[in-house]
């Protein structure tokens, strides 16, 4: 009876049916507790929220470190107030905190709907309403067509009488199709609520698993004290969350509840991924934070040498209270350095992460406004799931990109079948049309020989039988039969595989029409318009290990068959007859082609042989433990010694603009790997289609054939041998740019291969460097291809790739639930919405429509957020040196006393107020090249790459720049001070006024810089940098206007209007601006005149046709040399090919370059002098070629 | 980070299964807005900062500084200024014995006359400073021992100051008005100026003493304690700085506009000077009415009550007069800085015509690949 008794049932729950125990002499009765089905997606309570909230923020560094500046503050003496730092701190904790506090307490609302929305229980043989969050586990419920269910249940009846229903998971995964799921075979028969109730029952099942997909369980039924046991699958489990559709109603019973369900399980972060700008920033934190501590040490190290004289320490103008003179000097000497520390705090400030973080939210809102991104087949536009990786979008070096609907449309169209050799070609039988590449094969044979003439529709009827596609009835159950039968489309196929609508419509072409399942029997109309049945006993599902999947049927004549179909590679090694070598290369012509081939093999089976089959399979589908595994393996021995039929061809389109955009990322200085699942034909002919390979491109192998043939140690030196020695005589030659002979490489390895490459290292020789070697040769091919690939693998290759010592930044695209791994492993992971369902989209950071889409995802999007926020950090750390560094310098000239430079408002509003809105703005709005031309010329997306604009020179050059205004702001002030006075009344300013000249400059300065990096001048930004400048002039005469009651201290009163009162002090700060502004605009104008990057000179350009430029498709010419000057600035590896005389010899001195392409080579000039634009420009599409 | 938690609000809702996906309706309100914000694409400005652009700039900036350098600069030098060191020192100086022999308890004050000869005279307003050096005005613990509030007339601060004034906060119980180091440290020096005639006679130079503090600060920010005239009775129950003298209501007794708080030379000394070295508005020489200079050249005596203690830090007392231009003092730093600047422009300018020239024609259109 307990027939896997002996198992372990550690990881296992068991479920009593409406609470009833089991009868005596099964097992105890354990009532085990669960929880409650209350969702709580909320983080918070009421009573918590303050603690947790504020745990959970200070958690981060920078408010961390902020909060200890205010601390300590608030502990010791300090020169600014607690206020200064406290301010600012605590307005953005409670923004934060406001802002989680408001999104908790929606969650609390949704949560509150779910929770109470009201459900049908059946007690003691009724109907009870009960609020959703009552149910408990053993409940049966009883669930409406088009409610949604509240918990995952177990199946036990339907208003149907095969004991089926349909559900969709749409808000599970997207999958809109309808799914059947089935009921207990034994109580499907209990349809009202008193034999429901009547149910004597017990589940095991597995403990809560997040796998949307699997579940094991068994259910014991006693009836008669006498118990039976039928296994559970994830056939019978109907999850939380989705929708009971066609069916009446239905009853089921709970097994996992609340925050134990499927759903709530998937429902997790993800885990946080960090750009390379935040890395970079962080580093330059670390920087700064040195340089605070350096400077706070110097300072407090000075200040007790210049003590060290008793009337400098204390003059007796100046003396300390007896409090003071009795600490310990030690104690003395600390809280100085903490002083200091609070003094010089605002070097690192807390409005950069504020600013930063408004950036990436409110630039993110950008990417989803964009028209270009929106589809509007789908109606839907760009998704960003997380903003924190706009600018990693501009440093993609890496691309990892799934074929089948990423590349290709995903939309397969039935091309031909081959039965025995013949080829059947649907629209060539239907309109007598015969297609130009079946006829270079032999033959369309629509009239084979009996004995073909049976195979053939063999053949046919298993491919309407081997699948698992519905049919989505129109209206009624009568209107379908009907529909199909006058040849309206009334119904069609839904599937999770296109492959499968595609191949039963296929033979609906061919004659044979799967007209739908029912009540286990498998209709099909043939061609003499006959209904044929079909007992269905097994559908051993298909899985991407196997890669085939398998039918057992019975067909009226009570003949026993399976039928099997899947990639050659698996069925071929288990074919023991059929005319294996024509279909193989009729198989591999079509691969060629770019087509996606099965094959499809059948077994008939002796009643004998059925009997072992379902033997093998239902022990191994009771199993609770391994079941997948024992299931492949009674799959194995049950598909063998196949009979071969014959194969199908099925194209996938590319996705429009697919070729384009792959040429843009290579231009961009991508490097572009396809990661597949389909076989290498297949895969490297959508590859040439989509331009990955180019026709110059060297193929290089790594294949598993090719390790057969040598081995893998050999194979790999080979191959790196000859790239390296390209690659060397490359440097050597310097290959002229003329020459066509510098090819690029691709290369094509696949799973198999891959796997062994990656193996852990051996002990024997050094096969240890495999995945060295590997990555070397990966790292000169321009294209790679890995066909035959698991999911898992994806993500290996991805992680490989990450770990490779430049830690190049890698971006996933995929669609499927097959590149969710990948996408999560990533730096950047983005899903395409396809029709695989919508794992990929829910576990990227970035959703897209199409693959096409990329294009503008990185080259524009990408680009200017990468431009943006890189300004933005340098930005910051510049302009709170400058406003620092001047502090610093007083403390020289005030005997190190802390004494601040600026009063308090103007320390604390500085980066609140004064300087913060124009930046934020410059860095949402900034655009230095017109977004067409960004477009038009991937290579600029080279100018970025490598985080080029975050390097430490840059670093170094904004962080002397600030010190340099500092310096010029401090004593530029310091000497129109020295010992005289600058108002014609004679009187005398103090040591509030010499900061607030300092101040000015300053504010003016950092504000003009930014005028000055500014390209893109929108109303909004005129608005917001004069505007912060009015504010600031506005504050300051407020601030000094008035006696603030609330102040203990009046220093700056009319301070601010007495320096405008003085013409010197005009004369000096517009002196002082100009002087501080000069380098940089010198070195600009400079730079750009003598080392322009490809940017500058595209402004330039671009300024010279007065924006014209992105109407001219090439911009090739505009790529000189840039590095030919001995500079070398912006990217490393530019290889624009330029031709141009004049700069000919220069061009000896850059490296080797690529082979020309010449149709992005039209030049620019001889377009403007009047001559007409060539045609092939490569912006002109070519036709997207399908093969 | 924002973005991410709001689209979990978003799954929520499908959570919920309450939210609604799918109709035409959502369909239609998904598809973005084609305005210009929105597509990035509003009309902008896009100047870019090349040599040809900035060349002018450049120009203009050095033709415009280099005159008003040399007009900052000619005024300057214009300006007469005359400094004396009083401090004392060197045994030869005339204050060296009152310097030496100073004392904080002695009742009686030192008097020392210093000798010196104006060899220009000076025109128009003649401003007399004192002059500090060494003296750290600027320091932190000085700079806030004060109480605005007790120097505005706020009665419960004129009985309870400010911690900030500790340790210059009470005395002998008493709360001190005005509270702090930088009242306690109050220059008490008197200098008297007198021009020796031919026959040798000393007379007193005319000076006033008003108008040397800020007007808001004397009129809005200092205000006396209590609306009776009687200084003495509003001050009463407060102590004298330890080292004044007289106590605050004495130091103008002539003139009640000028006593208590709102005493100028105290409101001066009040606003911290920026750096330690440092002078101090003292008294104005007006300028009289007919065409005589106001100081003319001769030989003068300025004669000092020696009250004010500074060589225990090294520090130095100066009198300095200067008449002032409408730039203020003799300060050639102005001048000098604009026409550098300038020049440097102008020179820099120069420096991008060549550029320009040579290579930013070039970039732009000379570069024809063919």
């Amino acid at each position: 009876m307990q027939c896997a008794g002996e198992e372990n049932w550690v990881d296992s729950r068991t479920v009593y049916i409406g609470h009833k125990e089991p009868p005596p002499g099964a097992d105890a009765f354990i009532q085990q507790r669960f929880p409650d089905n209350r969702v709580v997606s909320s983080k918070y309570t009421f009573w918590n929220f303050i603690p947790k909230n504020m745990f959970e923020q200070f958690r981060r560094v920078a408010n961390f470190y902020f909060l200890i500046i205010f601390l300590v503050q608030l502990i010791i003496d300090t020169p600014t107030s607690p206020v200064t730092s406290g301010l600012p701190l605590f307005f953005v904790i409670i923004v934060t905190a406001i802002k989680q506090g408001y999104e908790d307490w929606l969650r609390h609302k949704a949560d509150k709907a779910v929770n109470q929305c009201p459900v049908s229980v059946i007690q003691r043989g009724k109907k009870i309403k009960k609020e959703s969050f009552r149910i408990t586990v053993g409940d049966v419920v009883f669930v409406k067509e088009d409610e949604t269910f509240a918990c995952d249940l177990i199946l036990l009846s339907s208003s149907r009488d095969d004991g089926t229903c349909f559900v969709t998971t749409a808000s599970l995964d997207g999958e809109s199709s309808h799914k059947t799921y089935y009921a207990v075979q034994d109580t499907k028969a209990f349809r009202t609520e008193e034999e429901v109730d009547s149910i004597h029952a017990t589940i095991e099942c597995e403990q809560p698993q997040p796998d949307l997909y699997k579940f094991v369980g068994r259910i014991n039924i006693y009836m008669d004290n006498e118990a039976v046991a039928r296994p559970l699958g994830s056939e019978n489990v109907l999850l939380r969350g989705a929708t009971l559709k066609n069916t009446e109603f239905i009853y089921a019973v709970a097994i996992y509840t609340g925050m134990e369900t499927k759903m709530a399980l998937n429902y997790q972060s993800k885990s946080q991924k960090r750009s390379a700008v935040e890395k970079s920033m962080n580093s330059y934190l670390v920087v700064y934070l040195c340089i605070l501590i350096s400077k706070a040490l110097i300072n407090t190290v000075l200040k007790y040498i210049w003590q060290a004289d008793p009337n400098k320490d204390e003059p007796w103008y100046n003396e300390r209270t007896e409090a003071q003179r009795q600490r310990h000097i030690l104690i003395r000497a600390f809280t100085d350095f903490l002083a200091f520390m609070v003094l010089f705090n605002y070097i690192i400030p807390v409005s950069m992460y504020v600013t930063v973080e408004m950036q990436k939210f409110l630039g993110s809102y950008f990417i989803m406004w964009d028209d270009d991104m929106y589809d509007e087949e789908l109606g839907e536009g760009a998704v960003v799931n997380t903003s924190d990786l706009n600018e990693e979008l501009g440093q993609v070096e890496y691309v990892f990109t799934d074929k089948t609907g990423t590349l290709t449309e995903n939309n397969m169209e039935f091309i031909e079948c081959c039965v025995d050799g013949h080829v059947y070609v649907p629209d060539a039988i239907c309109n007598g049309q015969v297609l130009s590449g079946a006829a270079a094969m032999d033959m369309i044979d629509t009239s084979p020989g009996p004995g073909g003439r049976e195979r053939e529709e063999l053949f046919f009827r298993a491919l309407c039988l081997c699948h698992t596609v519905q049919v989505k009835e129109e209206e009624t159950v009568d209107g379908i039969k009907h529909g199909i039968h006058q040849g309206k489309s009334a119904s069609f196929y839904i599937s999770s595989s296109p492959d499968e609508v595609a191949l039963v419509e296929g033979m609906k072409k061919l004659g044979f029409t799967y007209l739908r399942l029912k009540d286990g029997q498998m209709e099909i109309l043939n061609r003499e318009d006959e209904i044929e049945r079909f007992e269905l006993l097994e559908v051993l599902s298909f899985d991407s290990v196997r890669r085939r999947m398998s039918v057992i049927v019975r067909a009226a004549s009570g003949d026993i068959f399976l039928f099997c179909k899947g990639a050659d590679s698996s069925i071929l090694p288990r074919v023991i007859s059929g005319k294996v070598d024509e279909v193989k290369a009729r198989v591999e012509h079509n691969a060629v082609e770019g087509l996606r081939t099965l094959c499809v093999a059948y077994r008939p089976l002796s009643p004998e042989q059925h009997q072992e089959v379902c033997r093998l399979l239902s022990g191994a589908k009771l199993a609770l433990q391994d079941r997948d595994k024992r299931l492949s393996e009674a799959y194995e021995l049950v598909e063998k010694d196949l009979i071969l039929l014959g194969a199908t061809a099925v194209e996938d389109r590319l996705q429009e603009q697919a070729a384009d955009t792959i040429e843009s990322l290579h231009k961009a200085g991508m490097k572009v790997w396809v990661l597949t699942g389909d076989k290498m034909e297949t895969a490297a002919a959508t590859c040439y289609a989509s331009r990955l390979f180019r026709r110059n491109t060297q193929i290089l192998e790594l294949t598993t054939k090719r390790v057969e043939e040598q081995n893998l140690h050999d194979v790999l030196f080979d191959l790196s041998r000859t790239v390296l020695r390209h690659h060397g005589s490359m440097t050597r030659d310097n290959c002229s740019s003329l020459s066509n002979d510098c090819t690029d490489y691709g290369l094509i390895i696949d799973g198999a291969t891959l796997s062994a490459v990656m193996r852990p290292p051996q002990e024997d020789l050094n096969s240890g460097s495999y995945k060295e070697i590997f990555l070397e040769i990966c790292r000169n091919c321009s294209a790679v291809l890995c066909c035959r690939m698991a999911p898992l693998q994806k993500a290996q290759i991805v992680k490989m790739i990450k770990a490779s010592k430049e830690h190049p930044i890698t971006l996933a695209i995929g669609d499927g639930a097959n590149d969710v791994s990948m996408i999560l492993e990533a730096h950047v992971g983005i899903g395409i919405m396809g029709k695989e369902g919508r794992q990929a989209v829910r576990n990227s950071d970035y959703a897209i429509p199409k693959f096409k889409h990329l294009k503008k995802m990185l080259l524009v999007h990408g680009h200017y957020y990468y431009i943006r926020i890189s300004e933005l950090v340098q930005y910051f750390f510049y302009k709170n040196v400058c406003f620092i560094f001047p502090q610093f310098l007083y403390q020289f000239f005030c005997g190190f006393s802390q004494q601040p430079l600026y009063d308090t408002a103007y320390l604390t509003l500085y980066n609140i107020s004064f300087t913060s809105l124009p930046i934020l703005v410059y860095s949402l709005m900034e655009q230095h090249i017109n977004m067409d031309i960004l477009k038009k010329d991937p290579s600029l997306y080279k100018d970025v790459a490598k985080n080029s604009l975050l390097r430490w020179p840059t670093f170094i050059y904004w962080t002397v720049l600030g010190v340099y205004n500092a310096i010029v702001m401090f004593f530029g002030t310091y000497f129109l001070f020295d010992n005289t006075t600058f108002t014609s009344n004679g009187q005398m300013f103090g040591n509030w006024t010499f900061g607030t000249l300092v101040f000015t400059v300053l504010v003016f300065t950092v504000t003009f810089k930014l005028v000055l990096d500014t390209h893109y001048w929108t109303w909004i930004n005129h608005f917001v940098i004069w505007g912060s400048l009015v504010f600031f002039v506005l504050f300051s005469l407020l601030w000094g206007g008035i006696i603030w009651p609330f102040l203990n201290y009046q220093r700056m009163y009319y301070v601010f209007m007495q320096m405008l009162s003085s013409g010197p002090a005009w004369l000096s700060i517009i002196l002082l601006i100009t002087a501080s502004l000069l380098p940089d605009v010198v070195k600009k104008v400079i730079w750009r005149a003598l080392w322009p990057t490809i940017t500058e000179r595209i402004q330039s350009a671009d300024k010279l046709y007065k924006g014209q430029l992105s109407e001219f498709t090439p911009l090739a010419s505009l790529h000189a040399p840039s590095k030919a000057g001995g500079r070398r600035r912006g990217s490393e590896n530019q290889s624009n090919p330029r031709r141009s005389a004049a700069f000919s010899k220069k061009l000896m001195f850059t490296r080797w370059q690529r082979k020309p392409d010449y149709c992005t080579f039209t030049p620019l000039l001889r377009f403007v002098d009047g001559h007409s634009p060539h045609h092939n420009a490569y912006g002109g599409a070519e036709p997207e070629t399908c093969v | 980070m924002m973005a991410s938690s709001y689209n979990a609000k978003e799954e929520d809702g499908h959570h919920s299964g309450s939210s609604s996906h799918g109709g035409p309706g959502a369909i239609k309100s998904k598809k973005p807005d084609n305005t210009a914000f929105k597509q990035q694409r509003l009309p902008a400005w896009q100047p870019i900062l090349t040599a040809g652009t900035v060349l002018p700039a450049f120009f203009v900036i050095g033709l415009i500084f280099i005159p008003i350098g040399i007009g900052l600069f000619v005024t300057s030098n214009n300006i007469k200024e005359f400094e004396i060191d009083y401090t004392g020192v060197e045994i030869d100086s005339p204050c060296y014995i009152c310097a030496k022999n100073f004392s904080w308890n002695s009742t009686t004050s030192c008097v020392c006359s210093v000798n010196f000869t104006l060899d220009q005279p000076f025109e128009s307003n003649v401003y007399m400073y004192y002059g500090l050096s060494n003296f750290y005005q600027n320091h932190r613990r000085y700079v806030k021992s004060r109480d605005d509030s007790q120097l505005n007339g706020v009665e419960s601060n004129l009985k309870q100051p400010s911690k900030e004034c500790e340790p210059y906060r009470t005395s002998d119980g008493l709360p001190i008005a005005p509270c702090g180091a930088i009242a306690n440290s109050l220059f008490n020096d008197t200098l008297e100026l007198f021009h020796i005639n031919q026959n040798g006679t000393k007379q007193r130079v005319n000076v006033t003493k008003k108008g040397i503090a800020w007007w808001t600060d004397k009129h809005v920010k200092f205000r006396n304690p209590g609306g009776s005239s009687n200084l003495s009775v509003a001050f009463q129950g407060t102590a004298k700085p330890v080292n004044w003298r007289k106590a605050v209501y004495d130091l103008d007794p002539e003139d009640p506009e000028n006593n208590g708080f709102i005493n100028e030379d105290f409101i001066v000394w009040m606003r911290t000077a920026a750096l330690p070295t440092f002078r101090k508005l003292y008294r104005i020489i007006q300028k009289k009415p007919n065409s005589t200079p106001t100081l003319s050249s001769g030989r003068y005596v300025m004669e000092i009550t020696y009250n004010y203690p500074v060589l225990s830090f090294d520090g130095r007392k100066r009198m300095i007069l200067s008449t002032i231009s409408w730039m203020g003092g003799k300060n050639p730093f102005l001048g000098i800085a604009y026409i550098t600047v300038g020049s440097i422009c102008f020179f820099l300018g120069v420096v991008l015509l060549v550029i320009h020239h040579k290579y930013d024609t070039r970039t732009n259109s000379a570069e024809i690949p063919n």
